[in-house]
């Protein structure tokens, strides 16, 4: 092994470089110093992104084949990039209060070995390498989401949250030991496809599935591996739960992606496919039917994001290069309207507090910005047609019909169905914040200028988007110039 | 006296059952936490038996499996602070205390 083989993996060390930095400023700073840890960091960070999107990937695997660089998985890492920077706007405020400014650097931290974990898997070509992605994306996220530890509602969700993902990756390590039974002895995705497909159909392997998509479910939040969203999402600190909902649902789905089209793509497809299929036809109506009663604001954005999870896993039905496109670029567009979403709802519980429904009724006539930027991201979530949302839904839905086959026409049809109700409830925001007459509860609030970035970027990302053909050829361009990450490259005998 | 793989597969199943079982029942966070703990080494069982019995050859489940003990201690870590910052504020780890959070 040599040590140049690090220089192939630009983004993690991008994000590596950044961490420790900033856990050698946190530490050896004095008390005028810290005041400046959340300008250096955001900066820091900033650049970071500008750098991943700026540097060409070398579509080079190294250690032995472990992990790979290539366009695909350095687009999705800028994808995510961008979310968390927002996600580091967004929290400055916060983390500036009394109660958090002496942990602030904690929070960086844990952050930026999240996103760590998170590229490692996306990028894993071998199942230890996902497994531990997988594990150092979700173990800090727990310490986070007790980042409130005064309050009580932080500590029970950090424990539901902790629990649930414990539990889920037990599940998922079975699995793949039952899947390590039938590998020939190596994890590697590659000589794993192989193996399967030199070997006969087998019960246990489908068994062992079925326990894969248990395991990154939980992670994704479908249903019915559901059930912890809703109480973590509104017990964790708004700009924790925005990142959770955005971020780590990103990089799972497109790990999910490429683990089941590439090792059991080729001969397993029809077992998992109709699991999927089942998941995601739960997912998209279970979440939008609950989403319909909730009148807590997070709650509600957590239900909203479970059926949307829904509508990325579409992509994976949809397979090959466009079912991979449509994904990141429904990820992305994801990414700026629940972002612009979180960003208005962070920024009005800061402040006033309220963090329910009712209490948006009338926002219009002492927040008309705010409220122009909630519509917008609702408009988008929904997929009404001049934004994002829209063509991101419409890109989807294409590369799911491409296949030109009857069940996959039906899935579409009740995701279409699925979209007209889930109108319903992203227009009882819209319609408590401009339509309804009482008077406004809350009082004309100041965005600080952080938010108010987060809040143009989030703004300018759902306008133009969609009308912008870039972003989208962006994403296939990534996916077509990456045929490793979708085909597994089976050794010639 | 020559076992069959079979043999050391069931205590492994078992465990991954009772893990489950626990999981659902227990009332206790450490009870839970215990149960979480009896799924990830009846996973890492099946590791280290597939790896002994079907590739002798070589070493990838065993591997696998140093590292998964290390992730479960490092969950554990987490898991036990989450629930000393809970003991902190209602005093006993029952988990009919964490309920505030529902529908």
């Amino acid at each position: 092994m040599t040590y140049s083989q690090f220089g192939h993996m630009i983004p993690e060390m991008i994000i590596l470089g950044i961490f420790i930095l900033v856990f050698l400023f946190d530490t050896f700073s004095n008390e005028k110093g810290k005041r400046i840890l959340t300008p250096f960091t955001t900066i820091l960070f900033g650049l970071g992104t500008i750098a991943i999107w700026v540097i060409p990937a070398s579509g080079e695997t190294v250690f032995g084949g472990m992990y790979i660089n290539d366009t695909a998985t350095n687009a999705i890492k800028a994808i995510l990039n961008i979310g968390v920077f927002i996600v580091l706007l967004q929290a400055a405020k916060w983390l500036n209060s009394d109660e958090t400014v002496v942990r602030k650097g904690e929070f960086y931290e844990l952050l930026l070995v999240t996103v760590f974990g998170m590229y490692l898997m996306v990028s894993a070509r071998h199942f230890l390498l996902f497994l531990i992605g997988l594990e150092s994306a979700s173990l800090p996220l727990a310490a986070l989401v007790a980042f409130n530890k005064q309050r009580f509602e932080s500590n029970e969700a950090a424990i539901k949250y902790i629990l649930t993902a414990v539990f889920s990756s037990a599940i998922l390590l079975v699995g793949l030991s039952f899947i390590y039974a039938f590998s020939g002895g190596s994890l590697y995705f590659n000589d794993l496809a192989f193996a399967i497909s030199q070997g006969e159909m087998s019960g246990l392997l489908i068994v062992a599935l079925a326990f894969m998509i248990a395991g990154i479910g939980f992670k994704l939040s479908l249903v019915p591996f559901h059930l912890w969203t809703a109480d973590v999402y509104q017990g964790a600190p708004t700009s924790v739960t925005s990142f959770l909902s955005v971020v780590s649902k990103g990089a799972a789905a497109f790990a999910f992606f490429v683990i089941f089209t590439q090792c059991f793509g080729a001969v397993y497809s029809d077992a998992w496919e109709w699991m999927m299929y089942g998941v995601i036809i739960l997912t998209i109506t279970i979440g939008n039917l609950f989403a319909i009663r909730q009148k807590n604001m997070k709650r509600f954005m957590a239900f909203s994001s479970i059926s949307q999870a829904g509508y990325i896993m579409l992509g994976v039905m949809a397979g090959e290069t466009l079912g991979l496109s449509a994904l990141m670029f429904y990820v992305f567009v994801y990414v700026v309207s629940n972002l612009g979403a979180f960003l208005v709802i962070n920024t009005i519980e800061e402040q006033s507090g309220y963090l329910s429904m009712d209490d948006y009724n009338g926002l219009h006539k002492t927040n008309p910005w705010l409220s122009f930027a909630m519509t917008l991201a609702m408009f988008s979530l929904a997929g009404i047609p001049p934004f994002a949302g829209f063509f991101s839904k419409i890109l989807i839905f294409t590369s799911v019909t491409s296949t030109n086959s009857w069940a996959l026409y039906m899935l579409v049809l009740v995701a279409l169905i699925n979209t007209i109700i889930s109108l319903y409830y992203y227009l009882l925001v819209v319609k408590a914040m401009w339509i309804s007459g009482d008077e406004p509860k809350i009082g004309t609030l100041t965005t600080f200028r952080c938010e108010k970035v987060g809040l143009w970027l989030c703004v300018a990302g759902i306008i133009f988007f969609g009308l912008v053909p870039y972003i989208y050829q962006y994403c296939y361009d990534a996916v077509v110039n990456s045929v490793k990450i979708l085909t597994a490259v089976v050794p010639t005998i | 006296m020559d076992l069959s793989m079979l043999w050391y597969l069931v205590p492994s199943v078992l465990m991954l059952a009772c893990g489950i079982y626990g999981f659902m029942t227990r009332k206790n966070l450490i009870g839970i936490l215990i149960s979480l703990e009896l799924m990830l080494n009846s996973a890492d069982l099946n590791f280290v038996i597939f790896n002994r019995y079907l590739y002798p050859g070589s070493m990838e489940g065993m591997v696998f499996t140093l590292f998964a003990i290390a992730l479960a201690a490092a969950e554990t870590a987490i898991a036990i602070a989450i629930i000393i910052n809970i003991y902190r504020s209602v005093g006993n780890t029952d988990i009919n205390e964490v309920k505030q959070m529902r529908f």
